[in-house]
């Protein structure tokens, strides 16, 4: 199936495809009723309470009135309706003011200002920089003469680089007027999910050039939720709009985390349905059985001899429905009660409140709170997560002088500032490729003080720096830049840029000199991206020396070089670079083959050294919950040095001789089996010594492990409590944490990037650390930190207590209605198993509504141990980890103490009471108080930290 | 200090806040082996008295019980004792003799004690019209009754099998060939006869059916004052269980005998219930009932035990 769209047809398309308008709401007004309570019978729970409601409808079975379950239950289904209609009016709320929002739309020939949600589809939407796209467009003209514009995918795929799109070749060229008569028609598929594909045709109508179909791939559209960047305007044509786009066809409600509590409580509760059924079982198989032996017998009972079909059935579920209080209605509120309680909690925390930013920390999942009690493995992101991702240019190295080394900053070193007063030619050109090479842009404030907006963070350094030893990247304007070096004034024309990309691990800049016309290559990047393409006899040694020990130090470093271009080859180069930048086919790879024919025989200049600090408490942190018994990974998109320097300097991993570093690696499956399976020996040798192992893998040896070496690694995984993973991308991150969770590992995920996201999303608990990366990670993430210190407040306190009290209300929700069943169930044993009620309805549901589930909520404000005790000694947690609060042992305690208690009640009651005290009512109310005292007495010895 | 810190600074005192940062004041009671032990001698010195007082009350109590159920059947019947009971022919007056073993004090109370009777038995529980109890005429509501509801399209009063099955032996007692005056006022709950019970309702058509339960009630009395009834209808939880039926406000001395004349008319025999007399006396815990007593001081000597166990534990292997 195809779809055709008539670019600028105003009339023909209304019909066939939906307008812009956007919908993320599960109901309507109408349907909301039917479909809430559709998908809240779809839950086995809410079927099992329905079906037990009506039966109690049927008198001659019911042994209380039906109201003492119809409102409960009514009120629960109240409650977790109007909890979805809230959120799903705050997705319309939000759906609105994405639809209403104005965007600049062409409309009868003339650009008009309409709301986002009457775009068509065919219609040409114009946005400027930084507008966030409405819908999904195929360009067809950028401001840009080449036709090339940026644009940030993060909201689509995550990853924050800038993405470049180009418009069809069909329209480069078209001037900037006549793009609002264009007139033509696309060919392209349904709508569909994959962000990756977009195979589609274009002609274009006369007047504009000619019939021939031209191609259309992913590259000449910009998605939905996508923001234009460092273009000043673009323009494309409205292929899919509203809910068809790739975006809204690709979103869905994300699964629902559910804790290993939720899951222990389930299994539970199915335990308990299956002994309900047992004891029904055998007490109607009892009753029937007393009914026709002795009842037929007692004249007052008056059974009649021929009795209804139904007849055998009766007695059963007259049981079925006396046992139906073992399975507590209110556990499911009771305990979203406590969870949105420790949620708050987290969010009041004073604590972990960030005082730099002010911003405090905040639980968006509140459904999770204990598992973080749990977690076994925790997944680290590197950079903006243990450092602070505040980049400071500490240390460089030019023409193999070392600076900064002596004082820890160059910036201060005299020498350094000597060799720049003295106008050092080789200092000179340093200074210029660290303030030129780059797409920083200079931003003059009114003041006349400059201010610099970088993408990277590094890149923000460097220029910072240069501006600091008087290199002062001032102004930009089209293409030409300005320097003010010592009072002059240089002016360069940038005449190509090579964009920074993972593989090639360099971007260069060619600029032209403006007073000498001289053609200059500035190259920064890696140390293996530059040093290897010097000219044949430099000298790189010191260099590699500078870069090993920079590397030591947990330094970023990076190489600058620069190589000056004759004419006539840049010319050249040029026409193949404009050719290879229009290819319609392996476009990335052609241009990196050009780029690679531009950038040799460096002349390198030096290695920069730049620090990205720590976060305060890092170590601290780490060592406290490893010995909480959590294990650490550390997942960093970095290089191998630098990962495990940073490693050693926050306790990640000891260093030699307590520790021990393995490392994986190997270009070729061969290379990465052999040294796998190297480390995996070494591993299980020491396995039992006192010694701290770690593996280190990179991102190509962790692939190829992966795809085929996948169950060695993951009994690597198992044996190993730390390792570190440098140089993965987003998706091999969120592989790990599968891998992890796959093995039955409660994981936790902490990231700050967008490209932690999906590792966020795939872990149990994501927590994201509200940085300087913007607030994606944060806003994907189940709970958001200011800080990496507050994980272990999370964790040891938050995490701990909500697991307790969890771990307590839970199995005390279940005492609390089995004491109560019990007694039914004795009962019925003198009272001929006839299935009579010992209690009536007002007790039993007093006794559950006032008795039972008011005290119990004091149990949110129990502390076992107080925080401090926690932290210092963090072991404890080991409790939480195995579950040791939770799980069938512990469970058939309370079932047994249930049991017990309802023995004791119903024993003293009946000797007690016997006789002439044996009244009915009477009875029934001594019993109920004793229920009633016993639990207040379990509370009361429960609780370990009674608050006033 | 800025606005805003000094807000931060109220705020830190206020209770909710306390509240929010999990702070509130507490106490945090630790169960170190002096506390558990003396808790143990304390349960033990509070109990083990009680339980003597109790249990010397209930001694103070002076009972005497007498099964007529099967003395009371004629020997040639004893064979067959349904066809007997429900062969309204024969004569079912009876009477027993005993001798009084202590000295009694007024009041001394007579109870009807059944064994093996089902009060509590579900159909016969629910059988039962508390509104029409009180409101008398009442179409409505009468359907919990069931299976005794109706006779000639009317409504029975009082309805259902609980009133149907009313208990209908009655006593006399002679003593010294004296009759023994028994005051049978004042028998029910006071509550149950003011609010439970109504004055205007009268069993005009009761027990007139082709099956006839238990006992009859005079049709110009109203509900409100038929007290066996109201007793009846207490229905018991235990399948032994004693009905007042009256009192006797006469002292009876030792070795006095008691000789009652009593109609044996309730069928207990066709599902092998017991039927007993009971005089007693009651001291102010109620009636003969050892159980509290030994209840209490079995809990309060194994708690002195435990004690002493963990004391000598505590002693031997201090912890450290």
């Amino acid at each position: 199936m195809k779809r055709y769209v008539y670019i600028n047809d105003n009339e023909s398309s209304h019909e066939l495809y939906c307008d812009n308008r956007i919908s993320n709401r599960k109901y309507t007004v109408l349907n909301f009723l039917p479909k809430n309570l559709w998908e809240q019978f779809s839950r086995f729970m809410n079927q099992y309470f329905l079906l037990i409601a009506c039966l109690q409808l049927w008198s001659l079975i019911t042994p209380v009135n039906p109201a003492s379950t119809w409102g409960p239950l009514i009120f629960i289904f109240a409650v977790s309706a109007s909890k979805e209609a809230w959120d799903d009016y705050n997705r319309y709320l939000s759906d609105k003011k994405a639809n209403e929002k104005l965007v600049w739309v062409v409309r009868q020939g003339i650009r008009k200002q309409i709301q986002a949600q009457d775009i068509h589809v065919g219609n040409i939407v114009w946005l400027r920089e930084n507008d966030e796209v409405p819908c999904d467009l195929v360009l067809i003209g950028t401001s840009d003469p080449q036709g090339l514009c940026y644009v940030e995918t993060a909201a689509l795929d995550g990853e924050t680089d800038l993405k470049t799109r180009v418009i069809p070749s069909a329209c480069m060229g078209i001037d900037f007027e006549l793009l609002h008569k264009i007139k033509g028609v696309i060919e392209c598929p349904n709508p569909d999910k994959d962000i990756t594909r977009f195979d589609a045709n274009l002609r274009l109508f006369p007047p504009f050039i000619d019939n021939d179909v031209c191609p259309l791939t992913i590259k000449n559209t910009i998605l939905q939720s996508c923001y234009l960047r460092n273009t000043e305007w673009a323009c494309g044509v409205a292929v899919y709009t509203g809910n068809e786009t790739k975006l809204g066809m690709s979103r869905g409600i994300p699964e629902p985390k559910l804790t290993a509590m939720d899951a222990m409580i389930d299994k539970l509760t199915g335990a308990i349905f299956v002994f309900q059924i047992v004891v029904v079982m055998v007490l109607g198989i009892a009753g029937n059985v007393w009914k026709d032996t002795e009842a037929r017998k007692q004249w007052y009972v008056q059974y009649p001899i021929e009795g209804p079909w139904y007849e055998l059935l009766v007695i059963p579920l007259r049981f079925e429905l006396l046992c139906s209080i073992m399975i507590p209605i209110s556990i499911k509120v009771s305990l979203d009660l406590v969870k949105s309680l420790y949620a708050k909690f987290i969010d009041w925390d004073a604590e972990m409140i960030d005082y730099e930013t002010g911003i405090p920390s905040h639980a968006t999942n509140t459904a999770i709170s204990e598992d973080l009690g749990q977690v076994e493995y925790i997944m680290t992101d590197k950079t903006g997560t243990l450092t602070e991702n505040r980049m400071i240019f500490r240390r460089c190295c030019i023409s193999g002088v070392f600076y900064g080394n002596e004082s820890g900053d160059a910036l201060k070193d005299t020498k350094l500032l000597n060799a720049v007063a003295g106008g050092s030619p080789d200092v000179v050109q340093f200074l210029t490729v660290m303030a030129i090479c780059n797409t920083v842009v200079p931003i003059k404030s009114k003041t006349g003080a400059i201010s610099y907006k970088a993408q990277s963070q590094d890149e923000d350094a460097l220029v910072n720096a240069a501006a600091q030893l008087h290199m002062v990247y001032a102004n930009k304007n089209a293409n030409i830049l300005e320097i003010r070096f010592n009072g002059s004034v240089i002016k360069y024309e940038v005449l190509e840029i090579l964009e920074f990309t993972s593989d090639r691990k360099r971007m260069s800049v060619v600029v032209k000199d403006c007073q000498t016309g001289k053609i200059v290559l500035l190259s920064k990047g890696a140390d293996e991206a530059i040093l290897p393409y010097a000219f044949v006899g430099q000298q790189t040694r010191t260099f590699i020396e500078a870069v090993e020990q920079y590397a030591q130090l947990g330094l970023r470093t990076l190489c600058l070089a620069f190589c000056e271009l004759r004419e006539d080859e840049y010319q050249e180069w040029s026409l193949m670079f404009k050719e290879a930048s229009s290819t319609l086919v392996d476009r990335e790879w052609r241009i990196a083959e050009v780029c690679q024919r531009l950038e040799h025989d460096f002349e390198v200049l030096g290695v920069t050294a730049i620090e990205d600090r720590l976060q305060d408490g890092v170590p601290e942190t780490i060592e406290t919950l490893r010995k909480a018994g959590i294990n650490f990974w550390m997942l960093t998109g970095d290089k191998q040095n630098t990962a495990i320097q940073i490693a050693l300097s926050c306790n990640f991993i000891s260093p030699e001789p307590k520790g021990q570093l393995l490392l994986i690696d190997g270009k070729t499956e061969d290379e990465v089996c052999r040294s796998l399976e190297r480390v995996l020996l070494t591993m299980r040798i020491t396995s039992s010594e006192p010694k701290d192992v770690a593996f280190v893998v990179d991102g190509w040896a962790l692939e190829i492990a992966l795809k085929h070496y996948r169950k060695a690694f993951t009994e690597l995984a198992i044996l190993s409590r730390t390792a570190i993973c440098c140089r993965v991308t987003p998706s091999q991150k969120a592989q790990l944490v599968e891998l992890l969770k796959s093995c039955d590992y409660r994981t936790l995920a902490i990231g700050d990037g967008g490209n932690d996201v999906r590792m966020i999303q795939q872990a149990d608990i994501g927590v994201g650390i509200s940085g300087r990366e913007g607030l994606q990670a944060a806003r994907a993430a189940d709970y958001s930190i200011g800080k990496f210190r507050f994980l272990k407040r999370l964790i040891l306190v938050h995490g701990r207590y909500s697991y307790n009290r969890t771990a307590f209300l839970s199995q005390y929700s279940f005492y609390k209605s089995l004491v109560i069943c019990f007694i039914q169930i004795f009962f019925s044993f003198i009272s001929g198993v006839s299935g009579t009620s010992l209690f009536n309805s007002v007790s039993l549901m007093a006794y559950n509504v006032f008795y039972t589930s008011v005290p119990v909520l004091v149990s949110v404000l129990d502390k076992d141990l107080s925080e401090g005790t926690v932290m210092q000694h963090p072991q404890i947690l080991f409790y939480c980890q195995a579950g040791r609060l939770l799980n069938p042992s512990t469970f058939a305690g309370w079932f047994g103490r249930s049991l017990f208690h309802a023995i004791v009640v119903f024993v003293i009651t009946i000797h007690a009471y016997a006789y002439e005290k044996s009244e009915m009512e009477e009875l029934s109310m001594v019993a109920l108080s004793g229920c009633i005292w016993l639990q207040a007495f379990v509370v009361a010895l429960e609780t370990k930290y009674a608050s006033i | 200090m800025t606005d805003t810190d000094r807000g931060t600074q109220r705020d830190r005192d206020s209770a909710f806040s306390l509240f929010t940062q999990q702070s509130l004041p507490a106490c945090k009671p630790v169960l170190t082996p002096e506390w558990v032990i003396m808790t143990f001698l304390f349960i033990g010195f509070i109990f083990i008295p009680v339980g003597l007082v109790t249990l010397r009350a209930s001694h103070s109590v002076v009972e005497i019980v007498e099964r007529y159920d099967i003395g009371c059947v004629p020997e040639p019947f004893r064979i067959d004792k349904v066809s007997y009971i429900q062969d309204d022919s024969i004569p079912k007056n009876c009477s027993l003799s005993f001798k009084v073993p202590k000295y009694m004090k007024a009041p001394i109370y007579i109870y009807y004690q059944l064994e093996n009777y089902y009060q509590n038995h579900r159909r016969y529980v629910k059988s039962r019209s508390d509104k029409q109890l009180l409101h008398g005429q009442n179409e409505h509501g009468i359907s919990s009754c069931q299976p005794v509801e109706v006779n000639n399209d009317r409504p029975i009063i009082p309805c259902g099998l609980i009133a149907w099955s009313l208990f209908n032996d009655t006593f006399t007692f002679i003593r010294n060939r004296a009759e023994l005056k028994v005051n049978r006022k004042n028998i029910a709950w006071k509550s149950d006869r003011e609010h439970k019970f109504g004055k205007n309702v009268y069993p005009f058509n009761f027990q007139n059916g082709t099956l006839i339960g238990g006992g009859k009630l005079n049709p110009t009395i109203p509900l409100s004052d038929q007290e066996d009834l109201i007793v009846w209808m207490r229905t018991s939880a235990l399948p032994s269980f004693r009905k007042l039926y009256g009192r006797i406000e006469k002292d009876l001395d030792v070795d006095d005998v008691v000789v009652v004349h009593l109609m044996n008319n309730y069928n207990t025999y066709s599902f092998g219930g017991k039927k007993k007399l009971v005089l007693s006396t009651t001291s102010w815990l109620g009636g003969k009932n050892d159980f509290l007593g030994l209840a209490y001081v079995f809990i309060g000597s194994s708690s002195v035990t435990i004690a002493v166990v963990f004391t000598l534990l505590h002693l031997l292997s201090p912890r450290h």
